[in-house]
């Protein structure tokens, strides 16, 4: 006999139906993908049961691509149309990659985008295409063995991740066909992963040495709500730092140093690799190498010899340690636990020196590899909706300042580093000479004073302004910044309400126009059809603002009096009627009919909620 | 539409100089959670846009009352007295002597031979003086009738402090650095 269902007190009925939702850590080195099923975090394994990704990528000359293990392996006998470690080039210039390293490893195609692109046999491909090959393949492994299209997704990223940077990530996800919910900044994740499990309070510090980037967050935890107090780090230090100067140590002992190859260099950097894995066990390991036909060098790298070589980079880790510190407020003694994410803190000498630094035994228990996408996992879970009474809120800062270029060359700065976002601030300019009638706007991130030493996001115009005196016009600019750490400026002249807007798209970003060809020629590369598509895509659309709209409207319609009402009713069947059809352009124009004829409601809504949300408070807080 | 007319309310605190900081803060979060567009991600496009505005309202808001300094301004604002951040400060001698005396301590601290502990002498002289300050601007408020002009100096000294305090740990920190 089949037994009836009854649901506990104070709990709905008609169950929420289970979102699929899944946390993506989209690392340098090795990428993963992890869910919560049954209560449970957990990382999804491939077809040969292993979870962790490598982050490479390969192409090939007939357009095959190749991600994870099998590229990886042909990284030494075709390391020009192998990507590996593309999460440095995320958001960057070709001159930023220039600065970074001695010797580019790759051939970069003449491009006339912003974005650089990397010469393959397969075709020239921008870093946001290469992370979504990967994007793409944690995704089917995902809807494999989950069985069904994802809701969305947590995408986590360094704290430290400048604008450019999120944006890239972010435009990768799109391109992969994936609904973000999201981005989550690491060492928040890795937070998440440990503060559920323990339930803890208090300071957190997480220290996050990955394989290309390094992370220090300091985190305050209470009562589900965790907050990023201060950031810092390092994007372009990490384990791969580590590996190079061993590669080198290698090749200056076989003195091989001006022969080493492309091909060569990945095999010593192969060797290092290994070398150091070892020696997180060993005291000391055995180095061989091939160094030309037939001829090989062997000798032994001890653990003492590795730390004296790697001491440095572990140094350089310290003192965004300092900085991080001196920008919460706080002192050594006030940190509660130090949590260690990333591979790279497994080299024992790392945990002392983490250890001496903040007097105190770190944090290991969860596999420093998983516990960021096990932490996305669970943040994915909340936001999906699948736990209506968790209570968990992450909120997390801006790692850089935003600014304007004033006169001279100087940064006015508009958004402090380290302020809570979402966050909205405005700065009132004015103009430099009699009659002009135009003004740029130049947005920038950073925190020096000379623009030459910030991060260029964005350049616009603001047209329009009527003659004036110089000095006269009034010009407002306005920063926002959402949950995911993303800009859009705005500018206004105050006076004639001449207005200009930009949803900033970094200058070494993907233009919107960029951004549809690669959807396009990806969709015919699949030999998909282009219209089904976006068709499908709007009709997905079409669902979730049908379904928003309609659990709105049962939970607080008695916010609408009848004519208030009609209009949304009348918005949302046509809605249904053209969500049957198939013009995806119809689909479209019947949902923005809906997002304005609930305009007002939604606005509504949010203001009772956030009153109910104080109204537990007695009557005599109200004056 | 506004939310709330002032930030006190938005957060259902009387308005003044003197309030319970845990009360904020956990009010802050009960806010936050109610209005995060994390709570949205499912939501049409324009029901995220409107919750991020509001979050960011509520984060402003929380940011300006949490500090006593722009909690202190945000009051004279209430009370239609203008702040000109531009305006000559320099209108108590015996504050500007006090500032001429800190900035040649400053001064002499890095020339010093052991200038570190000049530092965090100096260091614990200004965290001193920013106390003595803060419990005179606590009372200034607390008077029936404030004296906003007195209120506007002791906010001006502070700053100082703050500037000072700031410049003193960077030379710390540098001289920290190269030891």
């Amino acid at each position: 006999m089949a037994l009836l269902h009854i649901s506990e007190p104070g709990q709905s009925t008609a169950p929420h139906q289970h979102r699929l939702a899944v946390g993506i850590d989209l690392g340098t080195t090795n990428s993963l993908v992890a869910t919560v099923r049954s209560g449970m975090a957990e990382t999804l394994d491939d077809a040969h049961g292993t979870a962790v990704l490598p982050s490479v990528v390969r192409y090939l000359e007939d357009g095959t691509v190749l991600v994870g293990e099998q590229a990886k392996a042909a990284a030494t006998e075709d390391p020009l149309n192998t990507i590996s470690s593309v999460k440095r080039f995320m958001g960057r210039g070709i001159a930023d990659i220039c600065k970074g390293c001695s010797r580019l490893p790759y051939h970069f195609a003449d491009t006339d985008s912003n974005v650089p692109r990397i010469a393959t046999v397969g075709g020239a491909v921008s870093p946001i295409e290469v992370s979504a090959e990967i994007l793409k393949v944690l995704r089917d492994r995902a809807e494999a063995a989950l069985g069904g299209e994802l809701a969305g997704v947590v995408i986590t990223v360094p704290a430290y991740f400048d604008d450019a940077q999120r944006q890239a990530t972010k435009d990768a996800a799109r391109l992969a066909g994936l609904h973000v919910f999201r981005l989550l900044n690491e060492p928040t994740a890795a937070a998440v992963a440990y503060g559920l499990d323990r339930g803890s309070e208090g300071i957190h510090v997480v220290y996050d040495l990955g394989g290309g980037t390094f992370d220090i967050s300091i985190l305050r935890l209470n009562k589900g709500v965790f907050e990023v107090i201060s950031t810092a780090g390092n994007s372009a230090l990490g384990g791969d730092d580590f590996d190079a100067l061993i590669a080198e140590w290698i090749a200056e002992q076989a003195g091989i140093c001006d022969e080493a190859d492309h091909g060569q260099m990945r095999r010593l950097v192969r060797e290092a690799c290994r070398a150091k894995e070892a020696l997180t066990a060993a005291e000391q390991v055995p180095i061989k190498i091939e160094c030309k036909a037939g001829k090989n060098w062997e000798g032994v790298l001890t653990r003492e010899q590795f730390n004296r070589l790697v001491d440095p980079l572990i140094q350089k880790t310290l003192a965004p340690c300092r900085r991080a510190l001196r920008d919460a407020g706080l002192s050594v003694e006030e940190i509660e636990d130090v949590v260690m994410v990333g591979g790279s803190t497994r080299v024992p000498r790392v945990r002392e020196q983490v250890a001496a630094f903040f007097d105190c035994e770190p944090l290991v228990d969860i596999d420093p590899d998983k516990v960021v996408a096990i932490g996305a996992a669970i943040q994915a879970d909340v936001l999906a909706g699948n736990k209506p009474d968790d209570e968990m809120l992450l909120l997390d800062v801006i790692p850089l300042s935003l600014g304007l270029e004033t006169m001279g060359g100087l940064v006015e700065k508009v958004v402090p580093r380290n302020t809570t976002i979402p966050v909205a601030r405005a700065q009132e300019f004015t103009t430099f000479k009699d009659g002009q009638s135009a003004m740029v706007i130049h947005v920038l991130q950073g925190e020096r004073e000379l623009v030459s030493d910030c991060r260029s996001l964005a350049r616009f115009e603001l047209r329009g302004i009527p003659p004036m005196v110089a000095g006269a016009a009034r010009v407002r600019v306005t920063f926002q910044v959402d949950a995911d750490g993303l800009l859009s400026v705005s500018a206004r002249e105050e006076a004639t309400g001449v207005e200009s807007s930009v949803q900033v798209k970094p200058s070494y970003g993907l233009s919107d126009v960029e951004i549809e060809r690669m959807l396009t020629d990806s969709i015919e590369h699949a030999e998909d059809d282009v219209a089904a598509r976006l068709l499908r895509e709007q009709q997905v659309e079409a669902d979730r603002v049908l379904e928003a709209v309609g659990a709105a409207l049962a939970q607080d319609g008695q916010l609408l009096d009848e004519a208030e009402r009609a209009p949304i009713d009348e918005a949302v069947d046509a809605l249904r009627a053209a969500r049957a059809g198939s013009d995806p352009r119809v689909i479209k124009r019947a949902i923005e009919r809906v997002e304005d004829a609930s305009a007002d409601f939604v606005a509504r809504r949010m203001d009772a909620s956030i009153k109910q949300a104080l109204a537990g408070h007695s009557v005599e807080d109200f004056n | 539409m506004e939310p709330s007319s002032n930030h006190f309310k938005l957060f259902g605190l009387e308005i003044g100089f003197d309030i319970d900081e845990q009360l904020l803060a956990q009010r802050y979060r009960e806010l936050q959670r109610t209005a995060h567009p994390d709570r949205y991600v499912s939501a049409t496009d324009r029901e995220r846009r409107l919750a991020v505005q509001r979050a960011a309202e509520i984060n402003d808001a929380f940011q300006i009352l949490r500090e006593p300094l722009s909690r202190a301004r945000y009051l004279l604002e209430l009370n239609g007295v203008g702040w000109d951040a531009e305006r000559n400060t320099a209108t108590d001698p015996a504050f500007l002597m006090e500032q001429m005396e800190l900035r040649e301590t400053l001064h002499e601290a890095r020339a010093a031979r052991e200038p570190l502990p000049s530092i965090d002498r100096l260091l614990a002289d200004i965290s001193e003086r920013v106390g003595g300050a803060m419990a005179e601007l606590r009372e200034l408020f607390a008077a029936e009738a404030p004296d906003f002009e007195r209120i506007k100096v002791n906010i001006d000294k502070q700053q100082f402090l703050r500037r000072l305090q700031r410049q003193a740990e960077e030379l710390e920190e540098e001289l920290l650095g190269a030891a």
